[in-house]
């Protein structure tokens, strides 16, 4: 047991993330006169100092194309690459570094499946099952693939909470269920979603099945293993690394059984004008030169949280959520939009009579940084019967103090609009 | 905190908490949709023309608090206008609040002032733009 073996000589884990927000340069500072409060997690994540310097180490000592060269930095820049793959394929508990395949982030992810996998996969009449509490890029990529398919996109309705009924998900499945793609943790809602039971009852179906998986790889330990999904998408701006890079998982029959997603340089073995020989997975789907400085530093990203214990920051977010939650109720006019029983990492809300934007501009004067707007999940909105909400969400450093200074803000944009 | 108060002055509150000319207009001759898909704002603006003059505005929709109340005071301020003059108070309007022309447009007219305070802060601009490019919209 491969995986058994990397955990058991894991050395004593961070279990008190308090001090961890000093890592953190970006959050140290003042915005509008008042110490930033950064509540935007769920948008993108702060980055911490040992990714940054792993960033720039990378960018100016082993700056190289990798896979081509014979040199020293070449190989060098391979050497870290391919390292941050293998560290990949232990955060998400995958059997092998081939199951890996590195992308843009969560949405290229979810297109490369669409794009591919659907591709050879649905027929016309063939259903895409999704949810009503889908971002979008878990909504559009299907529904292009659907229209060059004749395949039809089916999103499961939701309960007035927010949750996923299972008994209604069930009766969504069919022998025509092809794929079906799932959030994990919602980013409107914050709605945890049972990921290995929809997963098992859509396998049952017959069906491929993804986990978007934006939400939930910075919050909770995840183990594709354990939840037995075929796909599982994720982003690294949103687990403390920088933007542009992510990963997707993928089941290693069903990747080589898949064509590629771009063509191009490295994702080749061999090239004629009348024939090309496509290389093994997962460079087949990594056409061209990669976001290689972006790999080195999600690599180290996921270092970093490798010595933290995920029980603890999943522990700490959900204190923090309860004590958001709590301290909301009291400002008057306030409607959190989402209450299922199992939430992660964002609340988000209305104030009666004032916009989210309104809400997001005041506490912004208050340094406050929140996110407002439908949050890329415009059928959860149209769902919930409001133009937008605002939304705070916790990263690892978050603390009370932040969300104080939010609802400082918050009664100030009542006192404006009273 | 003086940035809020400057943002969020009375005129801006008030038009907010009662937007002028808002509703549909059954006889419209122009109707024209205003979307931001950044933020999921929504305008619809209703134009009614008698030969080359505005007649009649309206609109509805959802938006934040500059986003309403620059549309109704945008629809007080052209309600009679000729078209022309409507256009060339957009254009004044517009370049203002992108910040190509300020000085220009404090010189030649008292401009309209909340929108331009709202132009300070430039994820707003699109907002306070949006009535005004609706209205681009209809008159042609």
């Amino acid at each position: 047991m491969r995986a058994a073996a990397d955990r058991g000589t894991a050395p004593r884990l961070i279990t008190d993330v308090h001090a961890l927000r000093e890592d953190f340069p970006g959050l140290s500072q003042r915005v509008h006169g008042h110490p930033l409060a950064y509540l935007d997690s769920a948008a993108s994540s702060q980055v911490p100092q040992p990714v940054l310097d792993a960033m720039l180490a990378q960018q100016a000592m082993n700056h190289a194309n990798i896979h081509r060269g014979v040199h020293e930095l070449a190989e060098r820049a391979t050497r870290a690459y391919e390292d941050a793959r293998e560290k990949v394929r232990r955060f998400l508990n995958a059997a092998e570094p081939e199951e890996i395949v590195f992308t843009r982030g969560t949405t290229e992810s979810i297109n490369l499946v669409a794009s591919s996998l659907g591709s050879t996969l649905l027929r016309p009449g063939d259903e895409v099952l999704i949810t009503w509490m889908e971002h979008h890029s878990n909504i559009v990529p299907w529904q292009l693939i659907c229209a060059r398919t004749g395949a039809r996109l089916v999103p499961v309705p939701i309960t007035a909470t927010g949750e996923i009924d299972l008994d209604v998900f069930e009766r969504h499945l069919n022998e025509r269920t092809k794929i079906v793609s799932i959030v994990h943790v919602s980013n409107a809602l914050g709605t945890v979603n049972p990921v290995k039971t929809l997963a098992a009852k859509a396998h049952a179906a017959g069906a491929v099945v993804l986990i978007d998986g934006a939400q939930s790889a910075p919050r909770q330990r995840i183990d594709v293993a354990d939840i037995d999904c075929d796909f599982y998408a994720f982003s690294g701006h949103k687990i403390y690394a920088p933007t542009g890079i992510g990963a997707l998982y993928g089941r290693r029959r069903i990747l080589e059984a898949m064509p590629p997603y771009q063509g191009g340089g490295e994702m080749i073995l061999s090239v004629t004008f009348e024939e090309t020989r496509y290389n093994a997975v997962p460079h087949k789907f990594e056409a061209g030169t990669p976001n290689i400085t972006g790999t080195v530093a999600l690599g180290a990203a996921i270092d970093y949280l490798s010595r933290i214990d995920m029980a603890a920051i999943e522990r700490h977010e959900a204190d923090l959520l309860a004590y958001a939650t709590e301290r909301l109720a009291a400002i008057p006019g306030s409607r959190v939009i989402g209450t299922a029983q199992h939430k992660a990492g964002s609340l988000s809300f209305v104030l009666r009579g004032i916009h989210a934007h309104d809400v997001g501009t005041i506490v912004d004067q208050c340094g406050v940084a929140i996110r407002t707007g439908h949050h890329c999940a415009m059928p959860v909105m149209q769902f919930f019967g409001v133009p937008a909400t605002a939304r705070a969400s916790f990263g690892l450093y978050s603390n009370r103090e932040d969300i104080d200074q939010l609802m400082l803000g918050l009664e100030k944009a009542v006192e404006i609009f009273a | 905190m003086n940035e809020l108060k400057e943002l969020y002055r009375e005129v801006i509150l008030d038009h907010n908490r009662d937007p002028r000319n808002f509703g549909e207009l059954n006889d419209a001759d122009r109707v024209v949709e205003g979307v931001n898909p950044l933020c999921g704002d929504k305008m619809t603006l209703y134009v009614k023309l008698h030969g080359d003059v505005i007649e009649d505005l309206r609109f509805k929709g959802t938006g934040c608090a500059i986003s309403v109340a620059s549309s109704s005071l945008m629809t007080e301020r052209v309600k009679g206008r000729s078209v022309g003059a409507t256009l060339d108070l957009f254009d004044k309007v517009h370049s203002m609040l992108t910040g190509a022309d300020v000085e220009t447009a404090l010189e030649s007219r008292r401009p309209a002032p909340a929108p331009r305070r709202a132009a300070r802060r430039s994820r707003r601009l699109a907002r306070a733009c949006r009535g005004g490019r609706g209205l681009d919209g209809a008159s042609y």
